[in-house]
Formats: structure tokens, C-alpha cells, sequence
């Protein structure tokens, strides 16, 4: 079906409670499409508007969720290669993980996590203008990307392993580890068209308790098995998380 | 329970009626779900080979249980959905079913399925009337967990004083509750629209609950022709890790993921997160407007489009509605009639592109408030096109000449007659 409406996903901020782009009349894509501010274009196109995004706008961000961060499945393990292959070619970016999705109030630590309860805490936190969300359930990818663009001027992209989000700036469906790497290839095809990164020679900026840790004593430019070799231990998440955290708390 | 045993048995509904259960089925073997093979959803819908059988709709029901691979189900009994779920307990004991109890009561059933559809297998439920207001607080909350299922609605009167006749108020108020409601007209509905409510609520995309609305008695209860797909085959299972939430997985690692975050916060933040969440729900409802158009061919039906008086109905009263227009035509009066098969998308640009051109609009009902009309009336434009009944409840029957009476009031050869 074709997205027959005439309303835009663009970075906000967009005001209060802005509606949900599914109400109106955006829909996902089919398989082979990509859904780019609203309408439904061809993948290739969908991937270089983000890409020249995600390297241009300031303080590129990868948050992944629990399906990038736990080893579910052989999918899941296999999408973690080209995930950290898009880091690779984009120069000062985060690594921001979304390891839960309880509400983490009133104490996050937007430096090391967002939560898909208060996702623009850690965007106005860390002045986030582009950021990809991979590996977030769909349910809490969709309020989470409602939110952002509810109160921050952040361009929002999902790479989706099922339908696709229609509250995304961009987002291409069915996401297996070949559509990651295709991505990864669209970052390094607009580099070689002449878009200069915005952070040209930065490498990864460690972000979070536990990638800080990971990272003692690599400095930055680290390499990505690196970061997969520390912050890969589930463990990491669940305790450090913990620390300072009252529920109760208001 | 032996085959054999069942098919003895003489059953009887509290009239004392004898109750027959559906034609038995060859299959290749007596183990049940066993001896079924898994097709695609499209093969079962519209590609396998049927076979025309006479049946009641609770049988009908049953059929498109045995086609569903369900996990669990589990109920309270209450007429007339008393029968249906009695028929799926015959699909438990051939092994169709993996699971299924009684629950203590409507509130615990509906809590029991929630908790059975967190656990990530396919669920099944069904009530009526007092049974379904009884439930509604928790059937509200399972659009917000996320909590695909299949909830069978057999209306009857909710009203005081009691009757368990037919009336189908009940569906107003579950509209509202972020369910994907449908409408069965009859009982080759009521086979095929369970089925394809199992594989619309478990899309990754859509992950809600689907609530399959039938008038009791007149379909529960009554025989009508149905095609069956052979018995040997059923429906993919449900793909609990491909959903919009986690399932509730105690072997693998990450089990303290709450899926339902607790928003009990007096700020801002946990308002906005919360209202989020909301839209998110009807954003779904909205995603599942593909697969029902692909799997029920268009959200309604049109019978003689372009005609100047347009009945629109749901439920029984689209068959006597469909009575209404032959005996219109048969007296050369342009009369069409729209059947909306999905309440819940509601298929708003449909009606207002089938509506255009009509000068008079029907809404025939079973209930007093007239909920389809109301419905209809906030998706269509000069809104005064739209009549006023016809409108029966409380259990009486809709007499096809109720419905000429209003198609001949408003071709101008009677006044227009008062009902509800």
C-alpha cells in the first residue's frame, strides 16, 4: 500500500503530543522500500538521505536495544558485525545502548543509556541531532520515536527487523545483517560522492559506564571488536544499571 | 475422551434442544493437531480445495479452531457463547487444542489470557453480554501489553432486567478499547473470520488483540452453509520473537525486561510516555487495515454500488438487509447495501467513497443506540442523508419489511415511520 498522505516526519521539535504517523495515513513499506520522511521511496534512496544525516548532523548516536544487546537468536549475532561496521564509518559517533525498557526514574544516566520511557532525556543530554535505533522492539521503538520528535530536533532512523516505523525520519523494514551492511556501503558511497563528515577523523566516542571501562586505556578510534569484546557481557547492563536507581523515588 | 465417546454423547442446550455436534471429519489419523500439516495463511484462506458443509455457527467456530493451531483456551461459560467454547472443548480432547479450562469468571479468564498470550502462545477466549462487560476492564488493558489473541464475541442483551436474547449493544463499548474488532454476518464468517483474526493480531507490526463479534443465536445457533478447507491443515504457529514486544521468556537471559512499564509517576514525562503508548496502540490498529483487506477482500462488501438508497450494516443485519434489497428490486427500487465487515479499522475513506453518491443512507441495528449509525455519521460528509433506524432490541427479530418500510419512506411513497 502506498503512503497516500500528505504529512511529514521531520525532526522536531514538533510540540506537544504530535500524532502518531500511522493515524495519518502513513503506513510501513513493503519489503524492498523505504519509508524517508513520510513517503515511500526505494531503499538506495532512503539510505543516502540518512546516511549524508547521520554524518553531517551533530553528535551521531547508535542506540541499540535488547535484540542487538542479547544474542536471542543466530540473527541477532549475526546483525552485530555490520552494526558496528556502520559505527566504523561514522566518525565521532556514540554508542548509546537501550537495554530496558522500564521507566530508569528519576536517576538515568543519559550518558550511558536511553530509556524508551524518557528517550529525550538522553538526547538533550547529549545534544543528539541523528541517531539510529536497531534492535528496539517495535512497540517501544514507535512510542520511543514518537517522543523524540515530540521535543527535540533529532533525525530519528530505523533499521527494523520486521514492518518498518512510520514515526522515523527514515527507516527501511526487514533489516537482516545484509540491509545493515548495505547501509554501512550507502555511509561510505556519499563519503565518495563528497560529503565530509561532520567529526572527519574521530573515531568512536566512548559513551557509558560500561564502554568506558571496555575502552581504559584504547583511548578513542577504538576498534569495534574492541567495544564488542566489553560491553557484550549482559552482566555489565544489569548491575551497573541498578546503582542509584529508587523506583519508589518520585 | 475416546472419539467414539463424543460421538455417542447426546447433548441438549438448557431449553433441553438436542445439540449435534459437527460432522466428523476424516483425517489421516485420530491424533489431532498431529496429523495436521502447517500451510500459509493464504493457501488455508483462499487457495485449499472446500468442501460445503450444513452447519451451526458455534460449529463453524469450532472448524476454524481445529484450522488454527491454537495453544490454550480458556473461558466462562454464558449463552448463548456457552456452546462454542463447549464444541472447542471436543477439539481438546482430539488433541486440536493444547490447553483448555474453565476460568472462575470473566474477569479471571480474560486476566488468564493475558497472562497466556505474555507467555507467547496462541490464546483463545470467547463470552457473551454480561460476560463481556464483566471482562472489559481487563480485555481494555490488552491492547496496551500488546497481548495478541482471539476473543469471540457472541452478542446478546447486557441491559436489565435480564435476557439473554439477541442485541448487540455490547460492541459499543469495546470499540473503544484498542481491540481490532470484526463483525461476522453468518456462519461461513464465523469460520473464516477467527482464522484470519489469529494471523492479523500476531504481525510484528500490528501485536493486538482481535475480537471476532458474532449476533448470538441467530448465527451461534442456527445452520447455514459454510465451506470448509480439508482438516489436515492449519495455520502457522504463532512467531512469539517476532512481535512488537518481548515475550516472557523465564530461558533466556534477559527476563527483566518489563514489557508493561508501570507509568505511575506524577510528572510530565510519564504522562507524555503514556500518551505515547496510547497512540502507539491505535497506530497499530491502523497497520492492520493491509492484512485485513488482503485476507477478508476490503474492509466492507458493496451490493449494488451506485444505487440512490445505500443500506449499511454489520453483523445479522447484513443478511437481512441483503432480503431487504432483492425485495426492493424485485419492486424496481435502486437499493444497494454495504456490508462493513471490520468495525475496528474502521473503514472510513471506503464508506465515504461508496457513499458519495447517495441520497439516502440505512443503517438497520440491533441495539437501541445505534452505534454503526454513529459511526457512520462521523466518517461521511451532509450527515442528514443518514436515516434513523431501523432499530430492533432486547431479543426481537428484524422482519425484513421493518427495513422496506424505511427504504420506502425515504423513496418518498410512505412518511417516514417512527422507530428507535
Amino acid at each position: 500500500m502506498k503512503a497516500e498522505s500528505s504529512y511529514c516526519v521531520l525532526p522536531g521539535p514538533e510540540g506537544l503530543l504530535p500524532p502518531a504517523a500511522a493515524t495519518q495515513g502513513i503506513l510501513p513499506p513493503e519489503d524492498g522500500e523505504a519509508l524517508l520522511e513520510g513517503r515511500i521511496v526505494s531503499e538506495d534512496e532512503a539510505m543516502d538521505a540518512a546516511a549524508r544525516a547521520l554524518l553531517t548532523r551533530k553528535n551521531p548516536t547508535l542506540f541499540p536495544g535488547p535484540l542487538m544487546l542479547w544474542g536471542w537468536t543466530e540473527h541477532t549475532r549475526e546483525k552485530s558485525v555490520p552494526f558496528f561496521e556502520i559505527a566504523a564509518e561514522v566518525p565521532g559517533v556514540r554508542i548509546i545502548p537501550m537495554p530496558d525498557y522500564r521507566p530508569i526514574y528519576p536517576k538515568i544516566d543519559p550518558e550511558a543509556v536511553i530509556n524508551p520511557c524518557h528517550p529525550n532525556l538522553t538526547i538533550w543530554h547529549n545534544k543528539i541531532e541523528a541517531c539510529i535505533l536497531i534492535g528496539v522492539h517495535c512497540h517501544f521503538a514507535n512510542i520511543t520515536l514518537k517522543m523524540i520528535r515530540a521535543g527535540t530536533n533529532c533525525y530519528t532512523i530505523a533499521l527494523c527487523a520486521e514492518a518498518g516505523h512510520e514515526d522515523a525520519m527514515m527507516s527501511v523494514p526487514n533489516c537482516n545483517a545484509e540491509k545493515i551492511a548495505k547501509f554501512a556501503e550507502a555511509l561510505r558511497r556519499v563519503k565518495r560522492q563528497g560529503v565530509r563528515p561532520l567529526y572527519a577523523g574521530q573515531g568512536i566516542i566512548p559513551s557509558g559506564w560500561s564502554q568506558i571501562a571496555a575502552l581504559k586505556g584504547h583511548g578513542n578510534g577504538v576498534r569495534p571488536e574492541e567495544v564488542r569484546a566489553g560491553a557484550g557481557h549482559t552482566a555489565s547492563f544489569s548491575h551497573d544499571l541498578e546503582q542509584g536507581l529508587d523506583e519508589n523515588e518520585e | 475422551m475416546s472419539d467414539a465417546v463424543i460421538e455417542e454423547e447426546v447433548k441438549t442446550n438448557p431449553q433441553g434442544d438436542v445439540i449435534t455436534s459437527a460432522p466428523v471429519l476424516e483425517t489421516k489419523s485420530k491424533k489431532g493437531a498431529e496429523a495436521q500439516h502447517v500451510v500459509d495463511p493464504e493457501t488455508l484462506f483462499f487457495h485449499a480445495p472446500r468442501e460445503k458443509t450444513f452447519i451451526t455457527g458455534s460449529e463453524a467456530a469450532k472448524e476454524a479452531i481445529r484450522r488454527s493451531n491454537v495453544d490454550i483456551a480458556i473461558s466462562y461459560p454464558i449463552t448463548p457463547q456457552s456452546e462454542t467454547m463447549q464444541q472447542v472443548g471436543y477439539l481438546y480432547a482430539e488433541g486440536y487444542v493444547k490447553d483448555y479450562y474453565r476460568g472462575e469468571e470473566e474477569y479471571g479468564v480474560m486476566s488468564a489470557i493475558a497472562g497466556a498470550s505474555r507467555s507467547g502462545v496462541r490464546c483463545l477466549t470467547a463470552t457473551a453480554g454480561p460476560g463481556l462487560m464483566r471482562g472489559l476492564e481487563v480485555i481494555a488493558s490488552w491492547p496496551g501489553g500488546r497481548l495478541p489473541c482471539v476473543l469471540l464475541v457472541m452478542c446478546r442483551v447486557v441491559n436489565a432486567p435480564l435476557a439473554i436474547q439477541p442485541d448487540n449493544v455490547e460492541l459499543s463499548y469495546l470499540l473503544n478499547t484498542g481491540c481490532i474488532v470484526l463483525h461476522a454476518e453468518n456462519q461461513q464468517d464465523f469460520f473464516d473470520f477467527p482464522m484470519v483474526a489469529f494471523m492479523v493480531g500476531e504481525k510484528p507490526e500490528v501485536t493486538l488483540p482481535v475480537a471476532v463479534a458474532v449476533d448470538g443465536f441467530f448465527v451461534t445457533h442456527a445452520r447455514g452453509w459454510v465451506h470448509l478447507p480439508s482438516a489436515d491443515i492449519k495455520l502457522p504457529p504463532r512467531n512469539c520473537y517476532h512481535e512488537a514486544v518481548p515475550m516472557m521468556d523465564n530461558e533466556n537471559p534477559p527476563i527483566r525486561i518489563a514489557r508493561d512499564a508501570p507509568i505511575q509517576k506524577s510528572n510530565f514525562i510519564s504522562y507524555q510516555m503514556h500518551a505515547s503508548w496510547q497512540q502507539e496502540i491505535w497506530a497499530a490498529v491502523e497497520r492492520s487495515r493491509k492484512w485485513l483487506i488482503r485476507w477478508l477482500g476490503g474492509l466492507i462488501e458493496v451490493v449494488n454500488p451506485g444505487a440512490k438508497i445505500m443500506l449499511v450494516a454489520s453483523g445479522a443485519a447484513v443478511s437481512q438487509s441483503r432480503e431487504a434489497v432483492r425485495q426492493a428490486q424485485e419492486q424496481g427500487l435502486d437499493v444497494g447495501l454495504i456490508k462493513v465487515k471490520s468495525l475496528r479499522p474502521f473503514p472510513g475513506r471506503e464508506l465515504v467513497a461508496a457513499l458519495d453518491h447517495a441520497e439516502h443512507i440505512i443503517v438497520p441495528e440491533f441495539n437501541y443506540v445505534g452505534w454503526l449509525a454513529k459511526e457512520v455519521k462521523s466518517v461521511i460528509s451532509r450527515t442528514e442523508r443518514v436515516m434513523d433506524g431501523p432499530r430492533v432490541f432486547g431479543g426481537m427479530s428484524m422482519p425484513t419489511e421493518l427495513i422496506m418500510e424505511k427504504i420506502m419512506s425515504s423513496n418518498g411513497r410512505l412518511p417516514n415511520t417512527h422507530s428507535a
